[in-house]
């Protein structure tokens, strides 16, 4: 059980935060679908970064004291590296539609295209091999809370909570919540929330109150893009060993569906993720999911065909899609280039 | 500034909009409460009545326009410009209206009301400035003017207000609609539920109402632009219930449509194509399915010479670049040179000016006159109470009432708009 939790969390957290990127991106009027594509550079951005910062030394007396702080202090560096690089990514989306109001869901599929064949063209530069990796060590060893950080002995078990929530648990992950938290309420209480809002729904009646709406649509995006670079790198450390490869298993539009899911508000994405967050984390860890910790393996006993474990995500998301895109609602303005003479 | 198109964000609520662009925020949070005191306190003394936590589509339109009023006092504004607020309003909405404009002037704002409605304007303001095709024609005192005198000013020649015509001589019925159905695009039910009524020729029957009532969705199941879920159409007899658009179209019926844009014509064709859109399959206009440009080409001359259709560069204009009073224009004359006996004409003078009105009236009454027959669907009173000879009145889908406008006043229409008032039309046609 606490090893389903966390791995749920691992899955989901990220998955949150870039549907959160979604959410700040269409509703302030601009559909953002090169989430898939952001995340890819952010993460690629992210590992570079890691890679970089260990090749000139500067955390190795950290390491080697094992002093955590440290440690977690990179780690977050590095997020927001990703962060800035997946803003700055995002500045071509916002660009094209905004200024030059191309149409956004081809500036986005554009992005989608652009993003892992400049990150693996940048990858065999760097690394002459397919694959990004750290510099030095792994991502558990020099970002994982352990359990023998708090004095517990090889042997030794935490108790629940301990196990669930601490131990070989990324901080990055609960930053993220964080930061999720944050700015859903930025989005819901604040004037420029507010006004971020009125943009993706009714944007002529926001300029009218003299807002401008050019501004909004570029902060909802570079934020969107902050947002999925930071889920992008904290996905690829999290799952994947703080290893670039150009590719993010389509973690971009599953956000988008559970972006859509959760009917573009914050809470419920929150849960959407959750859900799809689980079903990830059985597709990855079916064989050795052990649910109630009795030692069986129940999902591997059943003797399904593994390939169904690994589509069951994919497949949820287009059940659920098709049964929920319905009744959810969009911004009204959304994908519409803002045109200041429509009335 | 009330925008003529209110400027008010759907999902929001009540308040939210009242003070988007003009928050007071603590720390970056906005200061919701202090708002709504504040708001409560204007609604109060000028007597504008919302409710704050309502979401602004579930409000009726007259709320909305409350709470664009109460967003131009929050700000402290002291002019305050009124685009054309009445287009949507049922003429008791219009009266309360009306009655805050001038409770606002009397508080000591001022009011800047633009509008085309000629007994509005000679109602609530003082003074009067005219603008004629973006030229300042003059400023006159209300007091000291007529309606008919400011038409003069805004046409630049005599206009006559009220529409002469014969009274009609209905002869056979041409449309016979029983029972009809017509789902409705947004929502799940039907937004026309069961009407029944008949055109005859020689006849103008109006259908009035307040927007949103199911006019639109009628005439796009009479038109065939929407499938009816039920109920039974027919033209001369014959049952076009779900016979496609180019049937009804060779049927009889002649359409006028609501959005010209949209139904009306093909933006970036020529004029002389979209005149052509319906009959180019007739022999008249190919010949083994190939088009005979030159016929077109008289025939579109032909309508621009009778009609008066006014373009850059004749038959081969882009229809965009037309002004929206000869791209109507060029719709009826489309329409009416077809000669078939119905006319569906859906608000034909919608955003037009003074003049362009009269001209289309006269020739909506001319058509009358030749014997044919005419369902005019109009949101506008005035053209409602001169041009037809018969009103039915549509509420909620439904038709609520039939009557004269000989016999009825505007204050009654509006009472059968509005749903206050309905006769039981199936009781009278058994009895």
């Amino acid at each position: 059980m606490p090893f389903l939790i966390r791995q749920t969390l691992v899955y989901a957290v990220p998955l949150m935060l870039v549907a959160l990127a979604g959410v700040f991106a269409e509703r302030s009027g601009i559909i953002n679908l090169a989430l898939e594509g952001i995340m890819i550079f952010g993460a690629f951005m992210g590992v570079l970064f890691v890679r970089t910062v260990q090749e000139w030394g500067w955390f190795q007396p950290a390491y080697d004291a094992g002093n955590i702080l440290g440690l977690q202090g990179f780690c977050f560096l590095a997020m927001l590296f990703a962060a800035a690089m997946g803003a700055l990514f995002s500045l071509l989306l916002a660009f094209a539609a905004i200024n030059l109001k191309a149409d956004q869901t081809i500036g986005g599929t554009a992005l989608n295209l652009l993003a892992p064949a400049v990150v693996l063209f940048f990858i065999r530069i760097i690394a002459n091999q397919n694959t990004l990796n750290m510099y030095k060590g792994d991502a558990a060893s020099w970002f994982m809370l352990k359990k023998s950080m708090f004095g517990y002995g090889r042997k030794e078990e935490m108790n629940f909570l301990g196990s669930t929530f601490v131990d070989k648990v990324y901080v990055a992950t609960y930053i993220c919540i964080l930061v999720f938290i944050v700015m859903s309420i930025i989005l819901y209480k604040t004037r420029f929330g507010m006004r971020l809002r009125s943009c993706g729904e009714n944007p002529q009646a926001s300029a009218s109150l003299g807002i401008n709406v050019v501004k909004m649509r570029y902060a909802g995006t570079v934020i969107s893009g902050a947002l999925a670079g930071m889920g992008g790198f904290v996905y690829v450390l999290t799952t994947a060993n703080c290893s670039a490869n150009g590719d993010v298993a389509g973690f971009g539009f599953l956000a988008l569906a559970v972006m859509i899911f959760g009917n573009w508000k914050p809470l419920n994405i929150c849960l959407a993720a959750l859900l799809f967050g689980l079903f990830k984390c059985v597709a990855a860890s079916y064989s050795t999911l052990d649910i109630n910790g009795d030692g069986v393996y129940l999902l591997k006993n059943l003797n399904i065909n593994t390939n169904i474990y690994r589509m069951l995500p994919y497949v949820i998301t287009l059940i659920v899609l098709a049964f929920t895109s319905k009744s959810s609602r969009a911004p009204k303005a959304e994908g519409i280039p803002y045109d200041p003479g429509k009335r | 500034m009330v925008h003529q198109h209110f400027k008010l964000i759907e999902v929001f609520t009540v308040l939210d909009n009242i003070i988007l662009g003009a928050e007071d925020t603590k720390l970056g949070f906005v200061q919701r409460k202090a708002a709504r005191k504040k708001v409560e306190e204007l609604s109060k003394r000028y007597g504008l009545n919302v409710d704050l936590d309502a979401k602004v589509e579930n409000i009726t339109v007259g709320m909305q326009q409350r709470v664009e009023i109460l967003k131009m006092l929050y700000r402290d504004n002291e002019i305050l410009i009124f685009d054309e607020p009445t287009a949507v309003l049922t003429p008791q909405e219009i009266v309360e209206l009306m009655q805050i404009m001038k409770g606002l002037a009397k508080e000591g704002k001022s009011i800047l009301f633009i509008s085309h409605k000629l007994n509005e304007i000679m109602e609530v303001s003082d003074r009067v400035s005219v603008l004629r095709k973006g030229k300042y024609i003059g400023t006159v005192n209300t007091q000291d003017t007529t309606a008919a005198e400011l038409s003069r000013m805004m046409v630049g020649h005599d206009v006559q207000l009220v529409v002469d015509k014969a009274p009609a001589q209905p002869g056979e019925t041409v449309l016979k609609v029983t029972d009809l159905h017509v789902a409705s695009r947004l929502y799940k039910h039907d937004a026309v539920k069961g009407v029944s009524f008949e055109v005859r020729k020689g006849e103008i029957v109006c259908i009035a109402g307040i927007d949103g009532n199911g006019q639109s969705e009628l005439v796009f199941g009479l038109s065939g632009l929407e499938k009816c879920s039920g109920g039974k159409i027919e033209i001369n007899g014959v049952d076009i219930t779900h016979a496609p658009i180019r049937k009804r179209s060779e049927a009889g019926i002649s359409h006028i449509p609501e959005d010209r844009h949209k139904h009306g014509l093909v933006l970036d064709f020529t004029l002389e194509q979209n005149f052509v859109l319906q009959t180019f399959e007739q022999p008249r206009f190919q010949h083994m399915g190939f088009i005979k440009f030159g016929d077109i080409r008289k025939y579109s001359e032909r309508l621009i010479e009778e009609y008066d259709v006014r373009s850059g560069q004749g038959s081969i204009t882009m229809a965009r670049s037309m002004s929206g009073g000869n791209q109507q224009k060029a719709i009826i004359a489309r329409e009416i040179d077809r000669d078939l006996p119905l006319l569906l004409a859906v608000q034909p003078t919608r955003g037009l000016d003074v003049g362009a009105i009269e001209n289309i009236h006269r020739q909506i009454v001319a058509q009358r006159d030749e014997g044919k027959a005419v369902l005019l669907v109009s949101l506008e009173l005035d053209e409602v109470m001169n041009l037809s000879d018969r009103i039915l009145v549509m509420y909620e889908g439904e038709i609520v009432g039939e009557l004269d406008p000989k016999q009825t006043t505007v204050e009654e229409l509006g009472l059968y708009m509005a749903g206050a008032k309905r006769q039981d039309r199936k009781k009278e046609a058994s009895a």
